[in-house]
């Protein structure tokens, strides 16, 4: 009968030995660190390490700080031109790779749209720095769309893969209809495939914007001089003097995130 | 045929032939088809999966173009029309309604691509929905009906436009049994009150007699036989029509004259019966020859039989019994008798017994 029961019994992974312990480790290992940040964030000292006391006093501090505000403006302007070129770009390479024919030579296109996901970021980074010298020599331009265009490269895939998804799951039968119901190419995409693409769509795109906004690497190496993003200022000020304020920053930035990541979550559900 | 003018009203289907190039084996699904589908028709194309029946509707809707072929309505070519251009609408066999449209939305699709005015617009969708029994749903999003709701959309949505010809891709192999029944009657209804033009496609062969002005039977890529249920059914041309609809018994047989499509032959018993002649061709010396089960009867009285043989096995199914019957070659035929009061007494298994066929109740196919 014991043979029986335990035939009976699906595997779980919650009863093997050790379960709980190794569980509560990994969350430990993930949120401690992060849950020190924020609460430090509010310390009413200079230190990040001992506790003085709760004050705002920090987050006024970066608020009031212009670099602060000035690197945070830049990082939400590249993030928002890199994401909406990016989801765009992505859209009609996932329509492309979709909606025709197999043809020879599509795993190519899949790795070479994928591409930013395989080659290492620094590699990316030192080959942008020298190609961008390069133009900025040739033409002088050292403005912000060297990082746009390097942010909408590596965004495109994180971008392309839910919206490929998507179209993968829907039924190619609604386009036949649409068609067959007097619908030109084009209306047909506008009334039927765009609105159902839609939640991919936007879910790629916060996807997008999320990489672009905490980028370093690429980033950093980009640049031309007193173009800081968020990322790199704080990369800048910890080089230095270490104060609560960079907890307040990044506390900031985590909360934006994580709303950001909800927003994706309630996208990708939708509709399905 | 009754015709094949460039002008008549209808669908012309002509020496149409459909290669898909699958990487190394190419797959033909059609294989110079031609048939002649007249207005106000509900045609049927049936045969089982894989025979064409579905290519040689997407072929009509302009979803793929013919190889070879082509294919005219009211005498105009089609080929150089995208699906869109086409005054041909589809049921779609999942029914592909636009999930994220209501009800009406969806009704008023193809209106709204039209460019039809506001005002007639709404009026149509309302005589669709009218028309469907779907009124009161309007307003519902389409994965919120059921499977027959959903049909019903997918056949007001498809009318809507009131096109020349409805093409139906075996709509009704979603539902439920009595849900198809019910469906079958309301189709045919609707076919009537529009006289669109339907073309159906079924692998069912009782959904094909009951609803069909005229049935098509296909079979690996080809058109085999097209007539009436009852000249499909009764007068099978050939063995694949007659085995894919009901039930059938062949016998082998000779030829022993012929003449307006009715000949004398000659049994493997000696008995010589009169029999029907398929269209066209003339056919001499040994053929092949169907009978229903339900055309022949038992009998114990040998004189009064066509041939005879040892009843072998009998089948009650309610309201009639089949009798298998091993005749004198080998070769085992069925006969379907209505289980009425007062039958001759022939439920005797092993025993001799006769078999009678009734008048013209002997097919000659072609093959």
């Amino acid at each position: 009968m014991a043979r029986g029961a335990r035939l009976r019994r699906p595997f779980s992974i919650k009863r093997q030995p050790g379960f709980t312990a190794i569980a509560l480790f990994c969350f430990f290992a993930l949120y401690a660190p992060i849950i020190v940040l924020v609460v430090y964030s509010f310390n009413s000292g200079n230190s990040i390490a001992v506790w003085e006391g709760f004050s705002w006093r920090w987050y006024r501090s970066a608020w009031e700080n212009d670099l602060v505000i000035e690197a945070a403006t830049r990082s939400l302007i590249i993030a928002l031109c890199a994401s909406l070129a990016a989801t765009t770009l992505a859209t009609m390479a996932a329509l492309g790779t979709t909606r025709t024919r197999p043809y020879r030579g599509l795993t190519v296109v899949y790795a070479l749209i994928n591409q930013p996901l395989m080659v290492p970021e620094i590699v990316t980074g030192v080959a942008l720095l020298i190609f961008f010298a390069l133009i900025k020599v040739a033409t002088g331009y050292t403005g912000l769309l060297y990082l746009i265009t390097a942010h909408t490269a590596f965004c495109i895939p994180f971008a392309y893969l839910p919206i490929r998804a998507r179209l993968e799951g829907m039924d190619l039968a609604l386009e036949t209809a649409a068609a067959d119901l007097y619908a030109t190419p084009w209306r047909a995409f506008r009334r039927v495939t765009l609105p159902l693409l839609w939640p991919g769509i936007m879910a790629g795109g916060v996807l997008a914007f999320v990489i672009s906004l905490d980028d370093v690497v690429i980033t950093e190496l980009v640049k031309s001089a007193g173009q800081e993003t968020l990322p790199t200022y704080m990369l800048g000020q910890l080089r230095r003097v270490i104060t609560p304020e960079i907890n307040a920053i990044s506390s900031v930035l985590l909360a934006i995130s994580v709303l950001i990541v909800s927003v994706f979550f309630a996208f990708s559900r939708k509709g399905d | 045929m009754r015709d094949g003018g460039g002008t008549t009203k209808g669908i012309a289907v002509r020496g149409v032939s459909k290669v898909f190039d699958a990487a190394a084996a190419a797959v033909r699904a059609l294989d110079d088809v031609s048939v002649t589908i007249h207005e106000n028709e509900f045609f049927t194309l049936l045969g089982p999966s894989g025979c064409g029946k579905t290519t040689l509707l997407r072929l009509i809707a302009g979803f793929e173009s013919p190889s070879a072929g082509e294919i005219l309505l009211d005498g105009a070519p089609l080929a150089h029309l995208p699906p869109f251009r086409r005054p041909v609408n589809t049921v779609f066999q999942n029914y592909a309604l636009f999930p994220h449209m209501s009800v009406m939305e969806n009704v008023a699709f193809g209106l709204e691509m039209l460019g039809k005015p506001k005002r007639e617009i709404e009026k149509t969708v309302n005589d669709m929905l009218r028309l469907v029994r779907m009124e009161e749903l309007r307003d519902r999003a389409t994965n919120k009906i059921s499977g027959g709701q959903q049909q019903r959309v997918a056949l007001a949505r498809a009318l809507a436009p009131r096109p020349k010809v409805l093409l139906l891709d075996e709509p009704l192999s979603a539902l439920d049994l009595k849900l198809r029944k019910e469906m079958q009657i309301e189709l045919k209804r609707l076919q009537k009150d529009t006289g669109i033009t339907f073309v159906f496609v079924t692998h069912d062969q009782e959904e094909a007699l009951t609803m069909s002005d005229r049935v098509a039977v296909m079979s690996q890529g080809k058109i085999l036989q097209v007539g009436s249920p009852r000249e499909i059914y009764e007068h099978p041309a050939k063995r694949f029509v007659a085995d894919f609809i009901g039930e059938t018994n062949y016998l082998e047989a000779e030829i022993v004259a012929s003449g307006h499509g009715q000949a004398q032959i000659r049994l493997s018993s000696g008995a010589q019966i009169a029999a029907s002649l398929p269209e066209g061709g003339r056919l001499t010396g040994k053929v092949t020859v169907v009978v229903r089960p339900e055309h022949a009867s038992l009998t114990l009285d040998a004189a009064k039989a066509t041939f005879s043989g040892r009843l072998e096995n009998i089948v009650y199914f309610g309201t009639d019994t089949h009798y298998h019957v091993r005749l004198a070659d080998g070769s085992l035929f069925t006969v379907r008798m209505q289980n009425a009061r007062g039958h001759e007494e022939t439920d005797r298994i092993n025993a001799e017994v006769g078999v009678i066929l009734a008048e013209n109740a002997a097919q000659v196919l072609r093959d």
